[in-house]
């Protein structure tokens, strides 16, 4: 399964140059690595539907418990099948779609790691690499989103999507480690498997807070939901692949993923429900009054996954089987859709549904992929679609929570759905011919074998329940519920509830298709009103008072001033050591005088004159000379505290010192003046704190000894060993030789640094 | 301090300036001297570099620029450059022989009689720091008092 | 001693922010000098302070006679007064170059020009 994972990666690097060699046909040729992911992905089926769960691993990181490590149970399966089988497509289509595009091998090389990392989220086992390939889907989602970045919107729209992905991604990684530390380990398998009871540690709620806000953002859940039709600026093979068919459902299957461990919480149960069943019939409004067809789409994406979220808060054994069977289906149509919109936008010239109609003598196979997967989109029988929609509706009459307001809700949008379904797939190919900026041609076959084989696939599903059924989602029900389920799919289940739901939505929807053309311009209206007090009007404030926020902040502490820099530092670090010491180890003053000599009283006292002296003086000469003593008296004070090797340097770097100030110094003006009264005193405050707060610490560290210096090493080995007697020029050239090689580096730079300085000022003129 | 003080390359005394003359090797000697013992003894490479800066600084002051630059014969970064190579040269011997950077490597030279030279990697990056820090404080003095002009 | 010294110390180091924060850009030099003086010091007093007992063996012996003083602030204290050195160094002439070019020696007035 690294293999799987990793080959995406490594063709990813070389298919610019593959796309350079091959041109036209690259497409077709890179479409080889899902394929045969798809059928190593299917050479698994017999197995884990038998309920085996084939788990691999390497090590990666050992240290910090992070393994690359893989699982592939039912779940991952029908997510991993889902990724390579759409993809193959994808990639062909692409080929087509973006024919003699400039930038279509670096487009290949990001879809492809797109699809790598996409199967590296499902199919991890380890939380850390799942979140690590997490964020890899934002930033390929990024990548493509803005993949036209000449054009504005692209590049905003990529922007967002990023900040908003991201944002929950840092949730998701807080979730996550609370996840590992309440579950006893990194490995789903483990976390999944252990008595350890998730639900009543002290983390749980944070836990599930940040989880389900990784999971809400990346796949678009209220309120979050806008960053995803914005996505549409991404060209077209991208938004069917990465938001419909793939990344957007990362959210719901990490949802799924820990649904046995989380479902029983109260917490888990509202918020899926609530933000669900909202989402859904929000997508499915928006869907139903937008205009343009990737729009449309977009919105019914958000009403999937809307619904795809209420299941799993459901969390019934029908609502899982529900929510595999959505999940499946609704990657089939929706993938097929949004390859059809590209195909119409791409012979038509516009994506506005308005202008679109009568092109079914044009196109006559993209009307028939078109006219499939709209069926399934529907929920009409015998599609796969339809199946789907009878387990939702079934779902939903038996959800334990709010049973009758989800109810209203599901069939509500099962209603918009329908009318949109006919929107986008009988509206454009039927009635009058639509006034079209281009004249409308069929697509090559690169183009619509994609969208013909999913639609099939779902006609196919539709009449064989048993490839679905049993195949592919009994184990993928069994991980999501984390117990087996015993149910059969059918396309006929005689007179019931959900048949009769079923039937009054589909008359609803058919009105409501009726009133499509003349509802656009109240639904328009509607909208730009109701838009101002969105979510993505808050993003934009939210965006527009971080540039404030950061503007002025840089003018309070970035202001050029020095000393307020200065004083920032000094201070934070006053109180913050200061507090520290004061309140771990107390204030501890004290003065040994019997030790002392006369002599050495006077050099200290020497010294305080000195700088006192330095202070206070006006005169620059008269600083600079008593610098000199006091240069002088700390050379002293290393003579006489056994440090001849210091007290000979301090000497003659004091006399180089002179040189300099003679030098450099004189040549600035004098001592200025330009402090008024009120900083001096508000200066000196902090000057005493300083000096303060150094005495302390270091009457303090005097006794504090927190472990062995390592000098007594020193001591005994500087002759035997290094054969040196004088242990500080050892230390310097033998012992710590590294050090003083980064010493006299140091050094050199600061001599060349005034080196240059002083020689550009000879061949640059300038005015002073 | 009057602003407008002549430059220091201008002190030009016949006592300073003979002096200086005289002293200059003295001088440098005593900072090889400092620079040998200065394994065993106070010394080492960083002092006898300052030594022997102040010596040559003293000789600038006395003779100017000019003439220092003759007697020096090498431009003072060529003396950093060289210092900082023999650095890297002492790092590398020890992975030459197969053992761990830096690892010290010692070589006794016996002269005749009882005179021995004990030859090291240690001595050769003392070497280099003395030639660092001689080259590094040179560029420092002899640009400022190029700039003086 | 050192009890003393870290009075000495303290004193050192407030007298150097004093300086650091003057407006003008000489007495900023001259508190640069004072806060290396100061942290070398620092340095060398914390480790403790030995009256005559410098770092060196004897001659003949294998290790020190007697107790000695700690060599290894020693080794970090003299390096750091010789790069102190090349730091003020390049801070000075930094300064005078800035000088010339503003035109002030006054701190805040250099603010304003760097656009």
């Amino acid at each position: 399964m690294l293999t799987a994972v990793l080959s995406g990666f490594a063709l990813a690097i070389l298919a610019p140059w593959l796309t350079g060699l091959f041109k036209d046909r690259i497409g077709w040729l890179l479409a080889l690595l899902p394929l045969g992911l798809t059928a190593y992905f299917i050479s698994h089926v017999p197995a884990v539907s038998n309920g085996q769960v084939v788990l691999q691993s390497w090590d990666w990181l050992p240290g910090l418990g992070i393994n690359l490590s893989f699982m592939l149970d039912g779940l991952s399966l029908l997510f991993a099948l889902l990724i390579s089988f759409i993809g193959t497509f994808i990639l062909i289509y692409a080929g087509s779609y973006l024919r003699g595009h400039r930038y279509l091998g670096r487009f290949y090389a990001i879809i492809l790691c797109f699809m790598a990392s996409m199967l590296g989220v499902v199919l991890s086992d380890n939380l850390i690499s799942l979140f690590v390939f997490w964020e890899l889907t934002s930033i390929t989602s990024y990548l493509l989103i803005g993949f036209d970045h000449e054009k504005n919107n692209a590049r905003k729209y990529a922007l967002q999507g990023l900040l908003v992905t991201f944002a929950g991604g840092l949730a998701l990684m807080a979730g996550l480690i609370m996840l590992a530390m309440a579950g006893g380990g990194y490995q789903f398998s483990e976390i999944l498997a252990s008595d350890n009871d998730l639900l009543t540690s002290s983390f749980t709620v944070g836990m599930i807070l940040c989880i389900l806000l990784g999971a809400f953002t990346k796949s678009a859940q209220f309120p979050f939901h806008f960053w995803l039709p914005n996505a549409m600026a991404a060209p077209t093979p991208v938004s069917a692949y990465l938001h419909s068919a793939t990344m957007v459902k990362a959210g719901v299957y990490l949802m799924a993923r820990l649904n046995p461990a989380l479902g029983e919480h109260p917490l888990w149960t509202t918020l899926l429900c609530s933000v669900g069943a909202f989402t859904m019939v929000l997508g499915a409004y928006r869907a139903y009054s937008a205009t343009g067809i990737k729009k449309v789409l977009a919105y019914s994406t958000v009403m999937a996954l809307g619904t795809l979220t209420m299941l799993i808060g459901i969390g019934t054994d029908h609502a899982m089987v529900a929510f595999a069977s959505f999940l499946l289906a609704h990657s089939l149509y929706k993938g097929a859709l949004f390859m059809v919109a590209g195909i119409l936008d791409h012979s038509t010239g516009t994506k506005d549904l308005t202008l679109m109609g009568g092109l079914r003598r044009a196109m006559p196979l993209t009307v028939i992929a078109a006219s499939v997967a709209g069926l399934s989109l529907a929920g009409l029988p015998p599609l796969f679609g339809f199946v789907a929609k009878e387990a939702l509706f079934e779902a939903v009459l038996g959800a334990p929570w709010q049973g009758a307001a989800l109810l209203v809700a599901a069939v509500g949008s099962s209603a918009l759905l329908i009318a949109v379904a006919g929107s986008v797939a009988v509206k454009p190919f039927w009635g009058a011919p639509g006034d079209t900026p281009r004249v409308p041609h069929e697509a090559p076959l690169g183009m619509w074998l994609g969208p013909m084989v999913l639609a099939f696939t779902s006609l196919l599903f539709g009449l064989a329940l048993y490839v679905p059924d049993t195949l592919l989602m009994g184990a993928a029900v069994t991980s999501v519920h984390g117990a087996p389920v015993d149910f059969h799919l059918s396309l006929w289940h005689g007179v019931n509830w959900p048949l009769i739901l079923s039937f009054g939505s589909l008359i609803v929807g058919a009105i409501l298709y009726a009133l499509w053309r003349s509802s656009r311009a109240p639904l328009a209206r509607v909208n730009e009103r109701l838009s101002r007090f969105g979510p993505e009007a808050g993003y934009f404030c939210l965006m527009k008072g971080l540039v404030w926020v950061s503007e002025w902040q840089t003018r309070v502490l970035q202001n050029g001033l020095v000393r307020s820099y200065m004083i920032v530092l000094i201070m934070t670090t006053v109180l913050l050591t200061g507090y520290t010491l004061l309140s771990q180890h107390g204030l501890y003053i004290t003065l040994e005088i019997s030790d002392i000599t006369f002599y050495e009283a006077g050099i200290a006292l020497l010294m305080v004159a000195s700088v006192g002296f330095v202070i206070l003086t006006r005169s620059r000469l008269g600083a600079v000379a008593t610098l000199g003593v006091l240069g002088f008296s700390v050379a002293l004070i290393f003579i006489l505290f056994s440090a001849p090797d210091l007290g000979i340097t301090q000497i003659l770097v004091e006399t180089l010192t002179v040189i300099l100030l003679v030098l450099v110094l004189f040549k600035l003006p004098g001592y200025s003046h330009y402090s008024k009264g009120y900083q001096v005193w508000r200066d000196s405050t902090v000057a005493v704190l300083f000096g303060l707060l150094v005495t302390l610490l270091m009457l303090s560290a005097f006794d504090v000894r927190y472990f062995e210096s390592i000098s007594s090493y020193f001591i005994q080995a500087s002759y035997p060993e290094a054969h040196g007697r004088n242990i500080v020029n050892v230390i310097l050239v033998d012992f710590r030789a590294m050090d003083t090689l980064g010493e006299i580096f140091v050094l050199s730079i600061a001599a060349l640094g005034v080196f240059s300085m002083l020689k550009l000022r000879a061949e640059v003129p300038h005015d002073a | 301090m009057p602003e407008k003080r002549s430059s220091l390359v201008q002190v030009n005394t016949v006592i300073l300036h003979t002096a200086a003359l005289l002293l200059l090797p003295l001088q440098i000697l005593f900072s090889v001297f400092l620079l040998l013992r200065g394994h065993d003894e106070p010394g080492g490479g960083f002092i006898a570099g300052l030594v022997a800066t102040g010596a040559v600084a003293l000789y600038l002051f006395a003779h100017g620029v000019e003439s220092t630059r003759r007697i020096l014969r090498f431009e003072p970064q060529e003396f950093l450059g060289l210092g900082l190579l023999f650095g890297l040269a002492s790092a590398l011997i020890g992975p030459l022989v197969g053992e761990p950077f830096f690892t010290a490597q010692w070589y006794t030279l016996y002269l005749g009689g009882n005179t021995e030279v004990k030859l090291s990697t240690v001595l050769l990056f003392d070497v280099g720091v003395y030639f660092t820090v001689l080259g590094a404080l040179l560029m420092v003095v002899i640009s400022l008092t190029e700039a003086e002009d | 001693m050192e009890t003393l010294m870290a009075y000495v110390i303290g004193t050192m180091f407030g007298s150097a922010v004093y300086m650091l924060l003057r407006r003008s850009i000489v007495k900023l030099v001259i508190g640069l000098m004072i806060l290396s003086n100061a942290a070398n010091l620092l340095i060398f007093t914390v480790a403790g302070l030995v009256r005559g007992a410098p770092p060196l063996i004897t001659e003949g012996l294998l290790e020190p006679a007697t107790a000695i003083t700690d060599p290894l602030p020693q080794a970090l204290v003299l390096t750091a007064i010789v790069i102190s050195f090349g730091v003020l160094s390049f801070s000075v002439v930094l300064i005078h170059r800035a000088y010339e070019v503003v035109g002030t020696d006054d701190l805040d007035k250099m603010k304003d020009t760097d656009t």
